[in-house]
């Protein structure tokens, strides 16, 4: 039957390399652009402390004189240049935009992670168990759906505020932020999960582990979930770049993270004050950033989803 | 500890094809049911082979699921080794569920495709706590060399062999909890005509390696004729007959055994005229009267139409048919 082979196992490294998923991933320029780029982003802001010239959150290294430079120009009273300028206040716009993506990547993972476990709990026991338990939350994901989700944000971070005594308002304004946007998201990841949970719980391999008395929690979590994280994946990458734009939705209107602690919405509604009296730096160079790390975190998902459907192959 | 390892009596499963609620109210339709299998009785003996056979639809399956407690009968009553399986209570089946196992009909669906073939079959050895820690690698080497595999299979995953190796797989699933009773449910029917035959020897020689007990569900008659000591015919979700498996197939009793024996395609060619089967098998969800064979059948008399046939001892087993039994004294009838 089946021959012993002499050859060497291939590492992890080596197997990982030769997979489809990272052959297809190597012959599409696209996707390897996005992903350089959002890794670069993603890189810049995690280690934004050690990268970012200056320390934007520090009131003793800002200079008020040093307000609006343009950029790679010495400023007119001090002589300091900024590669990218500098906001009212003199604060190096570089530095706030590492530190700005910083807080929008974190409140956008975080957003995401919550909404994937909250959907995913909730689909596989909506897929698995069916009747009543499953009609009853899928009417609720069909009433959250006529919501539109940033309106819907706005309704919880109301509501979240109400109840936060005034002294932890701004510390808990970012996980205000974070539960705001994982709980108005919730509901795609719940219909892909339970829609792929009733295609795999009639499988065999789920009857077989049933026969021997698995129990359900058990056959949920190792036999289906493995099986149904594919598109999960996928509507990931593609939530976490809506998640990025919703924070920065959120803070442009004002309602997202304290002005001490801006993310990159908050960077564009200071910078959007200055863009007709001709500082158009502190509006652009945010703008920009953003555009780039929800474009490339859009095309990775986009080529995932691709490359994870087998009939596109 | 007698004779008979399961006894199956009465077992009756209907499913409610119903549509829903509202559109029930608003075309004042009545509740429907689908009959998959009704007042089914059969014995299976320690250490012997029965076969279920029957055309699609016939029900085969379903009692298959319903004896591995895959679905919940809606009448009767399942005893394995003179226990009733109620397979609500929990710590009572655990003791009997190591017992039996389960071979299915898809290898490429039966074997979850992110799990390593050492995990697949050591599932059971975890789950009922047989083994631990190194021990259960070692078991699971054994397994896979006892079914025709490599010990070195056991860090692959199962898209990395063909459907009879994986189909080795699944059987070596279904021994690692050291079973006494395997129900396979058509265990060859997704498999190439060459592999079949290597399969169903490995089932056989296994059997009489540790004389396990099979109950074999399949609609190929030759698969049963090569397995089995005993044999059961379902029509529409009825046992019509049971004989022992050589005689059946020269003796067949019931009117609807002889007409599939009859469709088999002679190899010999004897020049016998080979009979194809005609009709089809009626819709379950509103079956027709009395003996629900009656439109298919060649001898159909005025009993037939309204009396469903009680099973009644033949020469080779038991028939449930009209014929077999001389017809009753007339007496006032009350229909």
């Amino acid at each position: 039957m089946s021959n012993v082979t002499d050859k060497p196992q291939p590492t992890a490294f080596a197997r990982a390399w030769d997979s489809d998923i990272a052959y297809s991933f190597r012959k599409s320029p696209l996707a390897v652009v996005a992903a350089t780029v959002s890794l670069l982003i993603i890189l810049a802001a995690v280690f934004a402390p050690w990268i970012a010239p200056h320390d934007p959150f520090n009131p003793a290294t800002l200079n008020l004189m040093d307000g609006f430079t343009p950029p790679m120009e010495p400023n007119q009273f001090t002589g300091n240049t900024y590669w990218l300028g500098t906001d009212n206040q003199g604060r190096d716009v570089f530095s706030t935009i590492l530190y700005g993506a910083r807080i929008s990547l974190f409140v956008g993972f975080m957003a995401v992670l919550l909404a994937m476990v909250l959907g995913i709990t909730l689909g596989l026991i909506a897929g698995y168990r069916g009747g009543w338990i499953d009609s009853l939350l899928m009417r609720v994901a069909d009433v959250q759906l006529t919501f539109p989700s940033i309106l819907l944000a706005l309704l919880i971070f109301g509501v979240a505020r109400g109840f936060i005594p005034p002294a932890y308002r701004d510390a808990m304004a970012i996980w205000v932020l974070i539960v705001a946007i994982g709980l108005s998201d919730w509901v795609q990841y719940a219909r892909v999960v339970r829609g792929a949970t009733m295609v795999e719980k009639n499988k065999e391999y789920v009857q077989a582990a049933r026969v021997i008395g698995a129990h359900p929690a058990k056959i949920l979590l190792r036999h289906i979930l493995p099986n149904v994280m594919g598109p999960v994946l996928v509507i990931a990458t593609i939530g976490l770049a809506l998640a990025i734009i919703a924070e920065a939705t959120l803070s442009f209107l004002g309602v997202g993270v304290p002005p001490t602690q801006p993310s990159l919405g908050t960077l564009i509604r200071i910078g959007q004050g200055f863009l007709f009296s001709g500082e158009w730096w502190i509006l652009l160079f945010p703008s920009i950033t953003l555009l780039a790390l929800a474009l490339s975190v859009n095309l990775l998902g986009d080529w995932l989803r691709d490359a994870l459907n087998p009939r596109l192959r | 500890m007698s004779d008979v390892l399961l006894t199956v009596s009465g077992l009756t499963r209907r499913f409610d094809v119903s549509k829903p609620l509202l559109n029930r109210v608003i075309e004042r339709e009545q509740k429907q049911f689908l009959t998959a299998t009704a007042d089914v009785n059969f014995e299976i003996r320690r250490g012997e082979t029965f076969a279920l056979v029957g055309e699609s639809g016939s029900g085969k399956s379903t009692i298959a699921k319903m004896i591995v407690g895959l679905l919940e009968p809606s009448a009767g009553e399942i005893r394995f080794d003179g226990k009733v399986m109620d397979f609500a209570s929990g710590a009572a089946m655990r003791q009997l569920r190591r017992r039996f196992q389960m071979i299915f009909q898809d290898p490429f669906a039966s074997l979850n495709p992110r799990w390593r073939v050492g995990d697949i079959i050591a599932e059971p050895i975890r789950t009922f706590g047989l083994l631990r820690g190194a021990a259960i690698s070692n078991e699971v080497g054994r397994l896979l060399e006892l079914v025709g595999l490599s010990r070195a299979d056991i860090e692959k995953f199962p898209h990395e062999f063909s459907g009879g190796q994986r189909q080795r797989i699944a059987i070596a699933r279904a021994l690692s909890s050291k079973p006494e009773f395997i129900v396979c449910d058509e265990p060859t029917s997704a498999l190439d005509v060459s592999v079949q035959a290597q399969i169903l020897n490995l089932m056989r020689d296994l059997q009489d390696e540790f004389g396990l007990t099979y109950l074999l569900i399949s609609h190929d008659l030759s698969v049963v004729r090569h397995m089995s000591n005993r044999i059961g015919v379902l029509y529409l979700g009825r046992l019509v007959e049971v004989a022992e498996a050589k005689r059946l197939f020269l003796e067949p009793q019931h009117p609807y055994t002889r007409m599939l024996l009859d469709a088999v395609p002679d190899l010999a060619l004897s020049g016998r005229r080979r009979t194809p089967v005609t009709g089809e098998i009626p819709n379950p969800i509103n079956p027709p009267s009395g003996c629900t064979f009656h439109p298919r059948c060649q001898h159909v008399m005025a009993r037939c139409r309204s009396d469903i046939p009680v099973s009644t001892a033949t020469a080779t087993g038991e028939a449930a048919c009209h014929l077999l039994v001389p017809e009753p004294i007339r007496e006032p009838q009350n229909s």
